[in-house]
This record gives structure tokens, sequence and C-alpha cells, in this order.
């Protein structure tokens, strides 16, 4: 039990790097990308491709992955994206649905429908670990991973608040029109966030090839995990992203304790439940009284102090 | 105050008109001649313009972009294979078994109606996932192995091609022209006022929930039989395939490709990917690849589809669902 706490906790930071690119792009762009998990095994494959095709070491396959990456996002945004955002809420959802399948297929057909893995690559590190007292086993690798995680969003965050970089983003992200008044060019930061979505997305996706196997269509199920750790944690906050990705890795960690296929229907349950109860508290603080007018003070307060 | 009268319909989709009902009479004699190739292969392109009407009336019509219609076509397989199991002849189960999908898709418009656009999408594909789930805890179904519907091996073959191929057909044209009727009346004028601005259509006194619900409940009923029918005539049924999202992403396609909240797009949508897939589904996963680069370039370039480009000439919509004042 404790066990499989600390396993979810430490999984719920590759949900939450996979979440990040996905809040990121949504919260900024105001972009939803349906082909988020096939860019993120695409990162895999490209990183599997560079070590088992080029020969690289694992972590010069990830140094030479992430840019290629970013550089993907860019263009996606430039060449794609930006053209279907003037389409309204549809055409975002249709063209990244057909992203998402030429990605899928075009992997397919490319790599072959084996699943792969980066594990065999690392040596010892993929089953290596510590004895906890209590006779609990760490897995190194899932230490380390959740670690990475944290070291990565941390130095968002903080190029999100202490940057120029980062100002033009937020002041993008709360009203695109005024930010172009003072000077921003928007679509530069759009870009900007793209690259790293697309990077961050590259990275959850070689995590997952290093924990375990990614097959081509993989995607459209960490799709779904982005999904419902983005909406457990809340829309538009780091933080709030990396605690949705740990409450969607301990669920599923707690799921899986019942059975396997139990795990990720509990991830599922979760997330329509705090979906549900957040509609809940919408719909109650239009119809009024005491607590829904309080409760419309302090999310009025967040809208104001997050990046919405 | 005067009333502006109401143009009535154009001579040329009269003969639109025609032209379908004839090719109605054509379709129903045609197994008497036709290979059983043919017969299969028209079954298939039936069930593709029934999930591109359905989806079409969700989204094109009620604006409810749902990426999770697969739950139905899983559900409605799910329950006939739960209904012939219990002795149930396996034809009249396809229909029941649609029917209580549209109680479950009732028991879900509670909740996932109130949802904005984009939360709606996710939501609905979850909730096709969880089902999906659940579905395979059940022993008959056997995990990811599927199960399948012997008590179809009763039928000779023939016989049972014919059945699924004249009840495909008869349902198409139920589908199309109940759609058409629905959208003609009270019920499409106000889901269309709720499309474009749901505040609006609110305040003019429209209840939009009750309408979205309806065309909810309705797609679903239509996406659970067009599925069934697949599941009849492909007899096995596995969670992964009757669940799987690509039912969304063909429906998204053959609608987007036609020409998304047009009554005639759907149809021609369904006519081209069927089309597609004749000729180049040997490719495979190449194929399917290049299915998703034409979306993105119809998605980007010509988002009003094929019928899109009819107007882009200056011409009237045929069987438009817009009302033509005679002014």
């Amino acid at each position: 039990m404790l066990e499989a706490l600390i396993q979810g906790i430490l999984l719920g930071g590759y949900y939450a790097v996979l979440a990040a690119g996905l809040s990121l792009m949504f919260g900024v762009v105001r972009f939803i990308n349906l082909a988020h998990g096939d860019m993120a095994v695409l990162g895999a494959m490209i990183a599997l491709w560079f070590v088992q095709g080029v020969g690289l070491s694992v972590s010069l396959a990830i140094a030479v992955t992430l840019p290629a990456m970013a550089a993907l996002g860019w263009l996606m945004q430039r060449l794609i994206f930006e053209r279907a955002l003037r389409g309204g809420f549809l055409i975002p959802i249709l063209t990244t649905i057909g992203l998402g399948a030429a990605l899928q297929n075009g992997m397919f057909g490319l790599f072959g429908s084996e699943t792969k893995s980066l594990g065999a690559h690392i040596g010892g590190l993929s089953w290596a670990s510590w004895e906890l007292p209590g006779g609990i086993f760490l897995g190194q690798l899932p230490v380390y991973m959740f670690l990475t995680a944290i070291v990565v969003l941390g130095t968002l965050h903080l190029v999100l608040t202490r940057t120029a970089f980062g100002r033009a983003v937020r002041a993008t992200a709360t009203d695109a029109d005024a930010a172009a008044l003072c000077g921003i060019d928007a679509r530069r930061v759009h870009r900007g966030a793209a690259a790293i979505a697309v990077a961050l997305a590259g990275l959850a996706g070689i995590f997952l090839a290093l924990r375990a196997q990614v097959t081509p269509f993989a995607g459209p199920m960490l799709l779904i995990f982005a999904f419902e750790a983005v909406v457990i944690g809340g829309i538009g906050s780091l933080r709030g992203t990396l605690l949705g990705g740990i409450a969607l890795g301990v669920a599923q960690a707690l799921g899986g304790l019942i059975s396997p296929q139990f795990s990720i229907l509990a991830g599922h349950v979760v997330f329509l439940t705090v979906l549900g109860w957040r509609m809940s508290q919408v719909a109650a603080a239009d119809r009024g009284g005491w607590r829904s007018a309080y409760a419309a003070l302090i999310l009025k307060h967040k809208t104001a102090g997050g990046k919405r | 105050m005067t009333k502006t009268p109401l143009l009535g319909m154009a001579s040329a989709d009269r003969r639109l008109i025609w032209l379908a009902a004839s090719a109605l009479a054509v379709l129903a004699i045609l197994p008497a001649f036709g290979s059983a190739l043919a017969v299969d292969k028209l079954t298939y392109l039936f069930i593709l313009i029934m999930f591109a009407t359905m989806w079409n009336l969700l989204a094109g019509y009620a604006g409810l972009v749902s990426v999770g219609q697969q739950a139905f076509v899983g559900l409605g397989g799910y329950a006939m294979v739960r209904m012939v199991d219990a002795g149930l002849p396996p034809f009249p189960a396809i229909f029941i078994a649609a029917l209580c999908t549209g109680v479950v898709a009732w028991a879900m418009s509670w909740f996932v109606l109130r949802m904005k656009a984009g939360e709606f999408a996710i939501a609905t594909w979850v909730i096709a996932e969880a089902i999906r789930a659940m579905v395979s805890f059940d022993p008959i179904i056997q995990g990811e192995t599927g199960t399948s519907i012997t008590a179809l091996n009763a039928y000779a073959p023939e016989m049972r091609r014919l059945t699924i191929y004249l009840l495909a057909l008869a349902t198409t044209a139920l589908m199309v022209w109940g759609s058409w009727k629905l959208l003609q009346g009270r019920t499409g004028a106000e889901a269309q006022a709720i499309r474009d601005d749901e505040e609006a259509a609110a305040s003019v006194g429209i209840s939009t929930f009750q309408v979205k619900q309806r065309i909810y409940i309705l797609a679903s009923i239509g996406c659970a039989v067009a599925g069934t029918l697949w599941l009849a005539s492909a007899i096995t049924f596995q969670p992964r395939t009757g669940f799987g999202v690509q039912w969304s992403v063909f429906m998204l396609f053959m609608v987007l490709v036609g020409g998304i909240g047009t009554f005639i797009g759907p149809i021609l949508g369904a006519l081209l990917f069927f089309a597609l897939q004749e000729i180049f589904g040997d490719f495979g996963a190449w194929y399917l690849a290049g299915v998703g680069i034409v979306a993105i370039l119809f998605a980007l370039y010509l988002p009003r589809g094929i019928v899109g480009l009819w107007l882009d000439k200056g011409r009237d919509e045929p069987l438009t669902m817009r009302k033509r004042l005679g002014i």
C-alpha cells in the first residue's frame, strides 16, 4: 500500500511533464492539441532511433532529441496551428486529430508495430533500487525521473515568472490584444510556447520509453492521461499540473493494487469526479447563496492571481 | 405586422430528392444481381453514411463536438452480445441494444452536456475509455480477446448477408430522412440557434439543455445502430475495436471533408472516404497517415469541405436547412 503510494507519487512527475505542455498550449495559445500524446511518442521514437540506429548514448540522444522536438513544435505552430487557430474552436480539434492519425500511422509505417524500450540501453539502472526501512524498495530510475520532472517544471516556473519571455507569455495568456498593444509579438510568444510544449511532450515520451515500452499507437492514451492530470490539477498553473499528475499517478497505482485493468479506470474515475465536482461548484455559483458567493470570490481571486 | 413569406424548396433540391429515392430503389433490388463482395462493401458504405449523418447532427447542427461516439458503438455491440447470450434472436437484438444505449446516453447527457466545448470533447472520450474498461471486466467478453456472436452462424451466410444489407439500407434511409425532418422542424432551428450562440438562444426562450439532450440521445442511438450492424456483419466483438477512438476519427473526417453543418456534406464525405479506402486501403498504415494529412489540409484550407467548394461558386447550398426569405 505504502509502496504503491510512493510509486504513484513518483509516476506523477512523469504525468506532470506530459501534462505541462498540454496545459501551456491551452493556457497561453488557447489551443487544444489532440496530437500531444503522439508528439510524446514521436519524441520517444526519435530518441530510440538515435540510440539504436545511430548508436548514440542515451544521454546524448536525449540531448539531441529535445532541441529537435522544440524546433518541431515551433514549426508546427508556424505552419499548422496558427492557421488552425483562426478557424474557431472546431478547426484545431479536427486538425490535430488529423495530425495525430498521420503521426501514429506514419510512425507505424517507419518503425513497425513492435513495442520498443530504452530500458535495455541504460544498463542496471532500469532495475536498480534502494531499500528503505520497512522493506520498501524504491526504484532508482523512477526517483531520478521524478527529480528531473521537478527540476524541469521548476525551471519552467522560474522562466515564466522571472524572465522577459515569461512576462510576455503571461501577458499574452491574460489578454493577447492588450499585450500586443504593449509591443509584445503574440505570434512569437505562441511559437515559443509551442516549442516548449512539444519539447516537454518529447521528454515525457522519453520517460515512458525509459520506464516501460512505447508503441506507435500509444499516443491517444497518453493524451488522455495528460488531460486528466491537467483537469485534476486545474488549467494554467504548473503547481496544479504537478499536483494533478501526482493525484493521477497515485490513483492509478492504488487502482493497480486491485488489477492492472483497474489502474487506468481508477484514473478515469478520479478525473470524471473532479470534473463533475468542479462543474457543480460553477453551477452552485451561478445559482447564488452565500456559500457560492464565497466560492465565487475565491474562484475570482484565483483567476486574477493565476495565469488565466 | 406582416409575416415574411418563406420560399419553398428549390427545384434542384426536389430533383436531388427524386435522385435519392431512385437510388434507394435501385439499392434495394441490387442484391439480386450484385456479388456477395459488392453487398458487403455497400453495407459498410451505409454504415459509414449513418455515422457521418449522426456526427453531423451533433457537431454540425448542435455544436456538440464529441470525440466519444465510440462509447455508443461499443456499448451497442456489448448490449447485443449480452442480449444474444440471454437468448434473444440477433436481428431484433440489434435495435433493442441500440435503444438500451440510448438510455445510457440519456444518463450521460446530464453530466456531459453541462460542460464547455473543450471539456465535452475530452470527457466524452474519457467516458468511452472508462466504459471500455468496465465492459472488459465482464467475463463473457474475455478481456481484450473479445467474443463472437455465434448465434449469427445459425443463419446461412447468404441469408445473413442479405438481411444485414437490407437492414443497413433501411436504417440509413430512415436516419437520413429522420434527420431531415428533425432539422426542418423546430428542434433543428433551435439546435442551430444554440450552435451559433447559446446565450442568445436561451434569451429568446429556447430550452437549450433539452434541445441538446434530444439531439445527443438521438445521435447516440444512431451511432449504436450503425455500430451493432457493423458488429453483426463482423460477428466478432472486441472492446479495443468497438470502443476504439478511430470511429470518432472516421466520423469527424467524413463530416469535415464533406462539409460540416450541411445536410448533404456528410453523405458526400462518406462516399469519398469509402472510395479512398477502396483505392488506397491496401497501403495500410500509410493510407491512414494519408487520411490524417488530408484531414489537416481540409481543416486548414477548405474548412467548409466539398460543399464549401460548391458554395464558393456562389451557388445555393443543396438541401439547405437555412430558411429562405421570399423578399
